[in-house]
């Protein structure tokens, strides 16, 4: 078996998407493990209030934890010069009129750009969706990380969603563990893939059709 | 004239068959005292319309702090975008819920967080609704309006004015002025602006004039009660330093960060 793009590899190269000056949301899951590359000159938003907070606290400073610090994953930021607090109603305004890069966890993407994220179909019993509709479609650009495949090996990369649809044709571009995939308008095409893996052996985990790129190359770090 | 008044005598306000709104993500911001005293006030068939449902992890519970799962058995309705997070529900309130659910005795409405605050903005401004382009095509749009306006497709959400807001605020003037604190400001402004009730429990009051007006987030015209969480009480803002310790306790003591809530994939 090939080895696949760890989490931490992961989140290092879809942080690259973010260039200093941008708005970005980190969601919960793969996505936040990207705060640790933010470019000097980014600034990241949780959507339960908060604007440009500083490093997580983590178990080595856990004495500047602050109850009223919290991100929307629930992890607690220390604070940063600049940083802004604002209520749930202004963060989502932020998010719909289009000025965040939205980096979202996902179930499923599809050929056309539809994105499968709140539900695992019947076996969730109780509403997921949180803000995940919002900041799908009102994302400046929409990022997703995800494992390629999941754990039983089936493809999350599809012709058709077969999870409950939470955004039509939004996804921007797709992140795996195996490859950086660009959702154009004549498909999916593979503009990376990791080191030392084919384009043809990427596409046969895939069960969408990928289009290489005729600058399709391994995944650099 | 002042509005300061205690948890009973505010709650003496909400009736059975009330729609209530209050604020959820966590402990930051979520009025855990005015919950129990809820709780204590006894009414049911209440609507309980919140961002999140989410129950406390481990360690927080025996400490005497509560989470809204506390409310479920006055509930006969649920309007929130996310309850439970895939592998943090505690086993309790999801075998409670479950039971709920499945006898018909609960009823669940789902939305988003964006969403369901415009909702509440609908409410609060007088609106009778709002053409939302989010959600078209998904769970959220059954059974509602679609409708294409200049060639974007919209369903049709109904504004939401709770007959009782539920608000959290670090400081409150006597006139029902408030301010905030960091991440705990969440949904508190909008549902006192939406509610015909609004009742705000707060660490401290003070005198009108101590609070610089430049600074007031929820003027007091949309508060209707001020309630000070009392010294002794686990939620006081007295006992706040301890309520830090036991929260990096269980955070040194579980390893990870307090709270998370990653799951495969998901987005709260």
């Amino acid at each position: 078996m090939k080895d696949r793009l760890t989490e931490e590899l992961l989140a290092m190269r879809a942080a690259r998407e973010i260039r200093p000056g941008d708005y970005c949301n980190l969601g919960v899951g793969l996505p936040q493990l990207c705060a640790s590359y933010v470019p000097e000159g980014a600034i990241v938003q949780a959507e339960n209030g908060t604007l440009g907070y500083g490093p997580l606290v983590g178990l080595d400073n856990v004495d500047e934890m602050d109850l009223d610090f919290i991100d929307a994953g629930g992890s607690f930021f220390t604070t940063a010069p600049g940083m802004a607090f604002f209520d749930i109603l202004t963060s989502f305004v932020m998010i719909r009129s289009g000025r965040l890069k939205s980096f979202l966890g996902g179930l499923q993407v599809s050929e056309k750009g539809d994105l499968a994220i709140h539900s695992l179909g019947s076996a969730d019993k109780f509403p997921q969706i949180g803000g995940s509709m919002d900041l799908a479609w009102g994302a400046k650009r929409l990022i997703v990380l995800m494992t390629h495949n999941a754990k039983d090996g089936v493809s999350k990369v599809v012709k058709e969603l077969t999870l409950p649809i939470s955004a039509r044709a939004c996804v921007d571009l797709i992140i795996t563990d195996l490859a950086v995939i660009e959702v154009a308008s004549d498909g999916l095409v593979l503009k990376e893939y990791a080191p030392g893996w084919t384009p043809q052996e990427v596409q046969t985990q895939t069960d969408a059709q990928l289009i290489v790129a005729t600058d399709a190359k391994e995944i650099g770090f | 004239m002042s509005k300061i008044c205690t948890a009973d005598e505010a709650l003496a306000g909400v009736h059975d068959g009330d729609v209530v709104a209050a604020h959820n993500w966590g402990i930051s911001g979520s009025p855990g005292y005015l919950f129990r005293a809820l709780v204590e006030r006894g009414v049911k068939d209440l609507t309980l319309c919140i961002p999140n449902l989410i129950p406390l992890p481990e360690g927080f519970v025996e400490r005497g702090l509560t989470d809204p799962t506390i409310l479920l058995p006055q509930l006969k309705k649920i309007i929130s975008p996310f309850i439970g997070a895939r592998g943090i529900l505690s086993s309790l309130s999801e075998t409670f819920l479950n039971s709920l659910a499945s006898e018909g005795r609960l009823e669940i409405e789902t939305s988003t967080h964006g969403i369901l605050m415009e909702r509440l903005y609908a409410g609060a401004t007088g609106l009778g609704g709002i053409y939302s382009p989010v959600g078209v095509d998904t769970i959220i749009a059954e059974g509602k309006e679609k409708r294409t306006i200049d060639g974007v497709d919209y369903i049709f959400e109904k504004p939401l004015r709770p007959d009782v807001g539920l608000i959290k605020a670090d400081k409150a003037d006597t006139l029902g002025n408030l301010v905030y604190r960091g991440s705990a400001r969440g949904a508190n402004p909008v549902i006192a602006m939406a509610s015909k009730y609004t009742i705000v429990e707060v660490f401290d009051v003070v005198e009108p004039g101590e609070l610089e007006p430049e600074m007031i987030v929820t003027p007091g015209v949309f508060v209707d009660c001020v309630v000070r969480i009392p010294d002794e009480d686990v939620y006081s803002g007295k006992r706040r330093p301890e309520l830090m310790q036991i929260l990096a306790a269980v955070m040194l003591a579980r390893g990870v960060q307090v709270e998370e809530a990653v799951s495969e994939g998901g987005e709260m």
